[in-house]
């Protein structure tokens, strides 16, 4: 893989009147992962679902997404192919951990025995061995974490977007989720984009950092 | 479950609170009583003349006679057939079509603003729908009117059945048309109570479209809470009267018909096949229930499988558009229908193959005000009644689960939704029979009993949702500031929850206004309805007067909707 750039070109935000986003412009790099620092309500949630596609009427936004050589900013969701962690794992809870990696794992994956190979990999490296029949509430919230990040990557995201994905866990855990999530998403080579207000993220993220304004918008 | 009335029973007589007396916890036990003690009985008085025991006209010993007559009938196989395909073609094709509009709208922003334009729908009774969509499908019905004569050369309606065509289509056709909406709005109450919108977003982040996103990673998810409304679907259209007898074949019948027409035998003796029949009725809806339970294990398992292989696209994408378009074609024709009803209650005449009629006219309506005033105040008032006890009884289970929190809803109540899955034929006979030992049968009050048995599911159900989402805070606050738990019931709950209250309520009315059995059993012909005249007029009077019945009938429960609405509007905007 010799890996792709995620850009935003000029991008602008705008909710009833308020700019929120202002004139953005960012090139994240192949195995490179940028910060977003701000105050919650600032727009940085809103600013990842404008690059993940979901972003709809009251916001107004205009500018580009670009991945690679796509401009993939007219595309839906689903064709962009850029994965997201949120807040919460959202592991599906009428699917065993097997079927959340399932429903992600790449289609060009064929075969059912190929197929189930790749997810007992997944879970292997997620040191979950032998899960995949687990009903994903019978999991610790770090084991959650993890699955939730393998069944990301399964879908062999082109970028990956982190919407404060270890906020919720406890102190002790969000180290160690951290610390697999960053090891595991570089190890890919894809660009990612991370919001969040903790410092201790965007230290351990170890890229560039840019902060949102407790006053005006965010710019590039 | 047999054992829990006892329990909600015993639980508020603790001994340390015994002294003082608190009516509100007897509730549940009240509520559940109301409806369940006359469906039991209800059954028994069907089931025991079914094996021979009638004593009233001679019925003495146990026998199988009544189940040889009515399996020696020759139209029985044909009427078993018919039951069958029309209940489960009803059901499954509803079930898919508003499962297949909802995955269609899933992606959209407008989606949820769609569904609350099917609320009238669902206020109209499913008889006025039935003569309606007949006015508009019939060999002489709007549709070939508006192709005939340029298009099918048509001076004459032509003679084939559509309506009453024996496949029962028609009557298909005139339940899917009710129950997809009801579908679709039970689905979208479902989608609030998970993260739809998150993990439509996410699985879409996987590269499926919204629709597969929606049918993969959201319906498996809200199914428990859909599965309740696709089962009374089916038990209703397996056993359900007035529309088979406006849309279904006439000769022979599906099998709920056919206990009602030899009911109304003169001959008593029919009363015994009458009841084998109405108890044939339901077993097939229990062992249809138990059968679609099965198919759901089946569906579970397959679509587990094809989930796990991840195909983005797959037959289902195309599928669901058709579904969408289907959707919106139903909703065509139910607005035809409701015109066509409109049309012909003030056309002075309109003669085939008019697309329109020659004149219009209020005479029709100034003549029939009469006739119309003393089923349309029995309407009012038996759904008055019925509403307002239920409304009691369902404030009373929701006032005392309230204040209780650690017992939670005693168990009985989840016996609310039997008069939802027990076919109406089965235990209303039975009811019949006693009411008339009991020299009740025909007044108003055992009407209102009847149709309360309906009602107090329905508004129990659409209340329950809002009343227990209120923040506990409020009434939390009230109490520091001394108010008496009635006072909060009264100046807190009550104005914060005006609306979902009169909504229950109108939805409840309509329930109530759109019962012909129970009204035609309780009643026993002497407390006719605005519905009960509707689909007997329906068999052969003048379609002027048809459509003035009908149009009557889908108004009332329309208006107090909207009175409902419109009243508790300012309070939502605020």
């Amino acid at each position: 893989m010799s890996g792709e750039t995620l850009s935003l070109e000029r991008v602008r935000i705008v909710l009833a009147g308020r700019t929120l986003v202002d004139g953005l412009d960012l090139a994240i790099g192949p195995r490179e992962c940028v910060t977003l620092m701000g105050p919650s309500g600032c727009g940085k949630s809103t600013l990842l679902a404008f690059v993940a596609g979901s972003i709809g009427s009251p916001f107004v936004a205009e500018g580009r997404v670009r991945v690679g050589d796509d401009d993939v900013t007219a595309w839906p969701p689903e064709r962009r192919r850029i994965g997201i962690l949120f807040q919460d794992d959202l592991l599906f809870p009428h699917l065993t951990v097997g079927g959340n990696l399932a429903f992600a794992l790449h289609e060009r994956v064929r075969g059912r025995r190929e197929r189930r190979a790749r997810i007992d990999a997944a879970l292997a490296e997620a040191d979950l061995a032998g899960f995949a029949d687990r009903d994903p509430s019978t999991l610790s919230g770090g084991q959650r974490a993890r699955v939730a990040l393998m069944r990301t990557l399964l879908a062999e995201p082109r970028a990956l977007l982190l919407d404060e994905p270890f906020n919720k866990l406890d102190a002790q855990l969000r180290d160690e989720v951290r610390r697999f999530v960053f090891d595991h998403a570089l190890e890919r080579a894809i660009p990612i984009l991370l919001v969040t207000h903790d410092e201790a993220d965007a230290r351990a993220a170890g890229g560039p950092v840019l902060r949102f304004g407790s006053g005006g918008p965010l710019r590039g | 479950m047999s054992a829990a009335p006892d329990r909600a029973a015993v639980a508020p007589v603790g001994r340390a609170s015994a002294r003082r007396l608190r009516p509100l916890a007897w509730a549940p036990t009240l509520t559940v009583a109301t409806f369940a003690l006359p469906i039991a009985a209800g059954l028994a008085g069907t089931i025991a003349p079914a094996f021979g025991y009638l004593p009233a006209i001679g019925g003495k010993g146990f026998t199988l006679d009544a189940w040889r007559e009515l399996v020696a009938w020759p139209g029985f196989g044909s009427s078993l057939k018919l039951t069958l395909a029309t209940g489960f073609t009803a059901t499954i094709l509803s079930a898919l079509l508003a499962f297949g509009f909802c995955a269609w709208a899933a992606g959209r922003a407008w989606g949820p603003r769609a569904a609350a334009w099917l609320a009238p729908i669902l206020a109209t009774p499913h008889s006025a729908f039935a003569i309606g969509l007949a006015f508009v499908i019939a060999p002489s019905g709007w549709i070939v009117r508006a192709l005939s004569p340029w298009l099918t050369g048509f001076d004459v309606p032509p003679d084939v059945a559509t309506v009453g065509h024996p496949s029962g289509a028609a009557l298909v056709l005139g339940l899917v048309v009710k129950e997809v909406p009801y579908l679709v709005l039970m689905t979208t109450a479902a989608l609030a109570q998970v993260r739809s919108h998150e993990h439509l977003a996410l699985a879409r982040s996987f590269g499926y479209g919204a629709r597969e996103a929606w049918i993969r990673a959201v319906l498996p998810q809200i199914w428990r809470q859909v599965r309740l409304p696709v089962l009374a679907v089916l038990a209703y259209s397996l056993s359900v009267v007035d529309v088979a007898l406006i849309l279904g074949p006439g000769n022979p019948p599906t099998l709920a018909v056919l206990a009602v027409r030899w009911l109304g035998d003169a001959d008593v003796r029919m009363w015994f096949p009458a009841a084998a029949a109405a108890t044939l009725v339901l077993v097939v809806v229990a062992a249809s229930i138990v059968a679609l339970l099965a198919l759901e294990r089946l569906i579970a398992a397959v679509g587990a499988r094809i989930v796990a292989r991840g195909r983005r696209k797959t037959a289902l994408t195309p599928l669901i558009g058709g579904t969408a378009a289907t959707v919106a074609a139903l909703g065509v024709l139910a607005c035809a229908a409701m015109a066509g009803m409109a049309l012909w209650s003030v056309a002075t005449q309109w003669r085939f193959p008019g697309a329109m009629p020659s004149g219009l006219t209020l005479d029709g309506w100034a003549r029939r005000a009469g006739e119309l005033a003393a089923p349309a105040l029995n309407t009012v008032v038996v759904g008055a009644i019925a509403t307002l006890v239920a409304l009691v009884l369902s404030l009373a289970c929701l006032e005392a689960e309230q204040r209780r929190p650690r017992a939670g809803p005693p168990p009985a109540l989840s016996l609310l939704y039997l008069p939802l899955l027990v076919p109406q034929v089965a235990f209303l006979f039975g009811a019949q029979v006693l009411l008339v030992r009991g020299g009740a049968d025909g007044t108003l009050a055992a009407v209102a009993w009847a149709h309360l048995i309906y009602v107090l599911p329905y508004l129990f159900l659409s209340l329950a949702d809002p009343w227990r989402a209120l923040d506990p805070r409020y009434a939390r606050t009230a109490a520091s500031l001394g108010a008496s738990p009635l006072r909060v019931f009264v100046a807190v709950k009550l104005p914060i929850l005006a609306r979902p209250v009169a909504i229950a309520c109108a939805v409840a009315f309509a329930v109530s206004a759109g019962l012909y059995l129970p009204t035609l059993f309780a009643g026993n012909g002497l407390v006719p309805t605005l519905t009960t005249e509707a689909v007997t007029l329906s068999a052969g009077a003048d379609r002027r007067v048809i459509g003035a019945w009908a149009l009557a009938q889908a108004a009332v429960p329309l208006v107090v909707y909207a009175a409902a609405v419109l009243l508790t509007a300012r309070r939502s905007a605020a």
